[in-house]
């Protein structure tokens, strides 16, 4: 790997830009593409760039003496949460050992401070819609509603639909959820988007204590990120309490 | 294996490897990268896992679980010493990947690199 390529795929990571390693076997033969150079290539060797990138999977490309090996690079997956509540503390933790870059969102100074985080953690004391918006959650990220709060939650939801967000949770009972559908829906949300909400949060494995509650919201977000998120059914209508 | 105690975050390693790379040939020493290319059955580390070793022999990352790091740290050496770089093969169809220890009959491809 010349110097070259290499500091090129350090300003990538840095710059938080998706690109893809191409390397000619057994040569060694290296150049590194972006999603628009990935694009601009010909035939099955364009389709092959770009799944590698949307799938963030490495692949070999062709058979025998100069096939291709082709190595995405993609950003850091962020997790943006909103709360900083008891369930946070565990779930920053977590997400840290799976390699995201967390945030916590809390405009209740109290209560960030009163959470203890690893150091690694970026918390920011403003409201989540100003917080979320100015966060820009890209398809590398995954935002949780955590606050139970629908002052705090509401407007970072409706952030987060209109983002590219690979992820988007919230926590709270069937009950809770439904009213909350039912507010999003007045302020004008999409059934569409509104699907995009897995509420209750999280995948169902019996989870009691706030580390087992962030065990099931990780599982559930490694899965989206994965294999992709299905939209969940949306509650049936209930008026908003 | 990394102390357990400077093991960053699972998403973080590659970072990590590209760094130790880049501060390491501007330490002047050696380095080479070993990638893991494909697997067959069962293997522990995916395609595109990175390896970086300084001519020193330390190393950084992983492309297994632990079974054929020594090996790849040999041949990259070597590859840092004469420059062309190396596909290896790792599996049960090896005689030398029983040696090295890759017992959970997975296959793998390794590709050594020099970096510049």
């Amino acid at each position: 790997m010349k110097r070259g390529i290499l500091d090129e795929l350090r300003a990538a990571r840095a710059e938080k830009r998706s690109v893809l390693l191409v390397t000619e076997l057994p040569s060694g033969a290296q150049r590194v593409l972006g999603y628009d150079a990935a694009e601009a290539l010909g035939g099955p060797l364009r389709d092959a760039a770009l799944a590698a990138l949307r799938r963030d999977q490495a692949t070999v490309h062709g058979e025998g003496e100069g096939r291709l090996f082709l190595q995405p690079q993609q950003p850091p997956l962020r997790l943006l949460c909103v709360g900083a509540v008891h369930i946070a503390q565990p779930l920053v933790r977590l997400a840290e050992v799976l390699g995201f870059e967390v945030v916590v969102v809390d405009p209740r100074a109290a209560w960030a401070k009163a959470a203890r985080f690893p150091t690694g953690v970026t918390l920011v004391d403003e409201w989540p819609d100003d917080a979320l918006e100015e966060l820009a959650p890209d398809h590398r990220s995954a935002v949780v509603a955590l606050t139970h709060d629908p002052k705090l939650d509401d407007p970072a939801l409706e952030v987060a639909l209109a983002s590219p967000a690979f992820y988007v949770g919230a926590l709270g009972s069937k009950k809770t959820h439904a009213a909350r559908v039912g507010r999003l829906r007045e302020a004008g949300v999409e059934d569409a988007a509104l699907a995009r909400i897995a509420g209750p949060i999280g995948l169902s494995i019996g989870a009691r204590s706030p580390a087992e509650i962030a065990v099931a919201i990780l599982a559930e977000v490694v899965k989206a990120l994965r294999q992709g998120f299905t939209p969940r059914a949306l509650p049936a209508s209930e008026s908003a309490p | 294996m990394t102390d357990e105690a400077v093991l960053p975050a699972f998403g973080a390693v590659e970072e990590d490897v590209l760094g130790a790379a880049a501060r390491w040939r501007d330490e002047g020493a050696g380095v080479a990268l070993a990638t893991v290319v494909r697997t067959w059955g069962s293997s522990p580390r995916p395609a595109g896992s990175r390896l970086v070793i300084r001519d020193d022999g330390t190393f950084l990352g992983s492309v297994s679980g632990g079974c054929i790091e020594g090996a790849v740290v040999q041949e990259a050496l070597t590859v840092i010493a004469e420059g062309p770089a190396k596909m290896l093969e790792f599996g049960v169809s090896n005689e030398r990947a029983w040696e090295v220890g890759l017992a959970c009959g997975g296959r793998v491809e390794v590709f050594v690199e020099r970096v510049g």
